[in-house]
């Protein structure tokens, strides 16, 4: 990974500049400037900010893209290393229990795409809106559900973020509207999430995703329409992780440049396996938003681990070395772990530590998601309506009357 | 959804086969296990081979081989210009009066979005492996529901239906057991159920008659009004809401017709709960009909 770093330090001048980059010619190749300077100056341990090269950003319709470069702090680097590493580890952690058959029916994971999620959050906040498809236990935490609601959703106990009755494609939380199962059906909603937005003149927005198997679903074409007509304040994502369940996207689409499907909507092709790529893009395509030019479309190349579900092994379609090669070339977790250790802003052991207590949390959400209760069978008609008046509902017999409260 | 039975354009990925044969009738003989994915696979590899005007169109029915595996081998076997892989979309050309499909339950939308595009349509549901010659075309387009909880469940089929000429008709309901006391009227998966149910009351000298309806539209009411006007009571079953479902429709049309006349009890819907299909195991299960709401309904019916 080439990074030519500059360290701040806090105190900004010429001169510290240039002994930085002097002391670099002169040290041995394993110290870097910025571990000169902190132990000169008896700095904390760590180097609080460092400023990474990003990939440059492919732009569709538009005359300036997202900066070159994005800072990151040590307190944000921790945070999408702790994040993306629950996330992996989650999805990991249904895997096993689906195979225990502990998990039953749909469940898309998410693993390989860590960065999209953490990065689409680190440019937005939690009052903005956003919507996906079922691939979702990702967004399900980034919008501010736990792995225990979780995962208790997915062993469909009364704990689980949806009381057990939404399953893996239909978890909710604040701002977040799911987890959608019919593919490409969330984007018009997110339109609408938007038209809400602009209704109500909150300076909110609403991200709506989709992958690239969705990518050519006539009501997405419809949304770019009505929302640039009405110029909705909407960031459409394309999640492109090469395959739409075993379909790669040679094989699926006339076009494969989905950032410029907007047609007349600005596009931005953005490398979705680096978190801070995808975080300066957000927070690019955000004030674009915000600024009242309508909406903006950005597509996210990516990559998913596992197959498109839990049936299917996903090898028949691709080949184990391109799934290892991915792996090891462009992991999101281990890009940002390397970026962190080579520039001193965290220690081996700081991260070990991480991973040890997001394994712990994981092991524990687990044995919730396992033991917890399943819903009582008085819950069967309830929260259909957001109503506060009981009413009857018909059971499998005529005889059998069944009420429904909310 | 309360619907057990999902369109095969929809969750199976795979469209209508296209031909022009008629259909014909047979039976009887020794007997083979198939499961109703099996027997899918062979009916459609039976129609490819007999003509080469079939094809097979839909997602991920070539090279995945089918979303349930339905379609295993045959793209292998007749290559890409039969088997053909679609993009994701809503809607196919209405030349191929096929309904693309997508990868949910919900049938709702789909269903309706079907029968709009699709002129005058035979639905027809497959759940028993017996009927997989009903890839039985006719001029007219034909809408395909499988029941996805079926494809694993294995029956028994005689050498006869097994021989590749062996086809099942269209619009014609079959009765799947006799009996004297009450009609149950049924189709998919919950005809099982009801033959379950009448083995148990079986014991109790109460005999049912099962009348598995095959074709939703259009409706066997012939058969059904016949075991009507034997039996004297009706209940029909099925997975899907109650409002608006096959079971109203059944009771309507018995009400309208001559079969009224010999109903010793009002005809009653045994159907699914009517709330959106739950996840948890516990309350799915309790949204589904069961063997016992079915005893209980003839019960109820027969004033026993």
């Amino acid at each position: 990974m080439e990074c030519f770093i500059h360290a701040s330090c806090g105190s900004t001048s010429g001169s510290v500049a240039m002994f930085c980059l002097v002391s670099r010619l002169f040290t041995p190749p394993f110290l870097t400037a910025a571990s000169m300077v902190v132990s000169s100056r008896s700095y904390a341990d760590f180097t609080p900010e460092a400023t990474f090269d990003i990939k440059k950003v492919d732009l569709h319709r538009l005359e300036e893209g997202p900066p070159l470069t994005a800072t990151l702090t040590r307190e944000e680097g921790l945070k999408y290393y702790r994040t993306m590493q629950t996330i992996r580890r989650m999805e990991l952690k249904a895997d096993q229990l689906y195979k225990q058959k502990i998990i039953r029916g749909f469940c898309h994971l998410y693993d390989g795409q860590e960065a999209c999620a953490v990065g689409i959050e680190g440019g937005i906040t939690l009052s903005d809106h956003l919507i996906t498809a079922y691939r979702a236990h990702g967004y399900t935490l980034t919008r501010g559900g736990t792995v225990r609601e979780i995962m208790a959703e997915l062993t469909g106990r009364r704990g689980g973020i949806a009381k057990g009755k939404g399953g893996s494609m239909h978890m909710y939380t604040k701002n977040f509207y799911g987890g959608n199962g019919i593919v490409g059906a969330q984007v018009p909603l997110g339109a609408g999430v938007a038209l809400a937005c602009k209704y109500l003149g909150n300076d909110q927005l609403c991200v709506s995703l989709y992958g690239d198997g969705a990518a050519n679903q006539g009501q997405i074409f419809e949304t770019y329409n009505m929302s640039s007509l009405w110029k909705l304040p909407i960031i459409f994502i394309c999640e492109n992780n090469q395959y739409g369940m075993g379909t790669s996207v040679e094989r699926s689409s006339a076009s494969t440049e989905y950032y410029k499907r907007g047609d007349y909507i600005p596009g931005l092709r953005v490398d979705g396996m680096d978190v801070l790529c995808v975080r300066e893009a957000t927070k690019f395509a955000a004030d674009h938003c915000r600024s009242g030019k309508g909406p903006i479309l950005m597509e996210l190349q990516t990559y998913r681990y596992h197959g498109h579900s839990m049936s299917d092994p996903g090898v028949s379609y691709r080949t184990r070395e391109e799934i290892q090669e991915v792996r090891s070339k462009s992991d999101p977790i281990s890009m940002l772990k390397d970026r962190m250790l080579s520039n001193n802003m965290a220690s081996i052991e700081e991260l070990k530590e991480i991973d040890i207590a997001v394994r712990k949390e994981i092991e524990d959400a687990a044995q919730f998601a396992t033991t917890d209760p399943e819903p009582p069978l008085d819950d069967l008609c309830s929260h259909i309506f957001a109503t506060d008046q009981p009413f009857d509902v018909r059971g499998a017999t005529p005889w059998t009357k069944l009420t429904s409260t909310s | 959804m309360g619907f057990m039975v999902i369109c095969s354009l929809y969750i199976n990925k795979i469209s209508i086969l296209l031909s022009s044969h008629f259909c014909i009738l047979t039976s009887r003989m020794s007997l083979f296990q198939v499961n109703v994915r099996d027997a899918l696979n062979h009916a459609m590899d039976e129609e490819l081979e007999r003509d080469e005007r079939v094809f097979l169109l839909g997602e991920e029915v070539a090279q995945y081989d089918g979303a349930y595996k339905v379609s295993r081998g045959l793209w292998k076997k007749y290559g890409d210009k039969r088997i053909i892989d679609t993009p994701i979309t809503e809607v196919k050309t209405n030349t191929l009066a096929g309904v693309q499909s997508q990868h949910n339950i919900s049938l709702s939308q789909y269903f309706e979005l079907a029968c709009r595009h699709l002129s005058s349509c035979a639905v027809t549901m497959v759940t028993r492996a017996n009927q997989k010659p009903f890839f039985c075309i006719s001029p007219q387009t034909v809408v395909f529901l499988e029941n996805e909880l079926m494809y694993g469940v294995p029956f028994e089929l005689s050498e006869e239906v097994m021989h590749k000429d062996f086809v099942v008709p269209i619009g014609k309901a079959k009765v799947e057991r006799q009996g004297t006391h009450i009609s149950l009227v049924s189709h998919s998966r919950c005809v099982g159920f009801c033959l379950d149910a009448a083995a148990v009351l079986a014991k109790e000298g109460v005999e049912c008659e099962v009348v598995n309806l095959r074709t939703i539209r259009p409706l066997d009411v012939e058969t059904i009004e016949a075991s009507v006007i034997k039996t004297g009571h009706l209940v029909t079953v099925e997975g899907g809401w109650p409002q608006y479902g096959v079971g109203a429709e059944i009771c309507a049309r018995i009400m309208e017709g001559p079969a009224f006349n010999y109903l010793d009890a009002p005809a009653v819907r045994v159907t699914g709960v009517d709330i959106p299909m739950p996840y948890a195991k516990i309350l799915e299960d309790h949204s589904v009909p069961q063997i016992k709401d079915i005893i209980f309904s003839v019960k109820k019916v027969l004033n026993m």
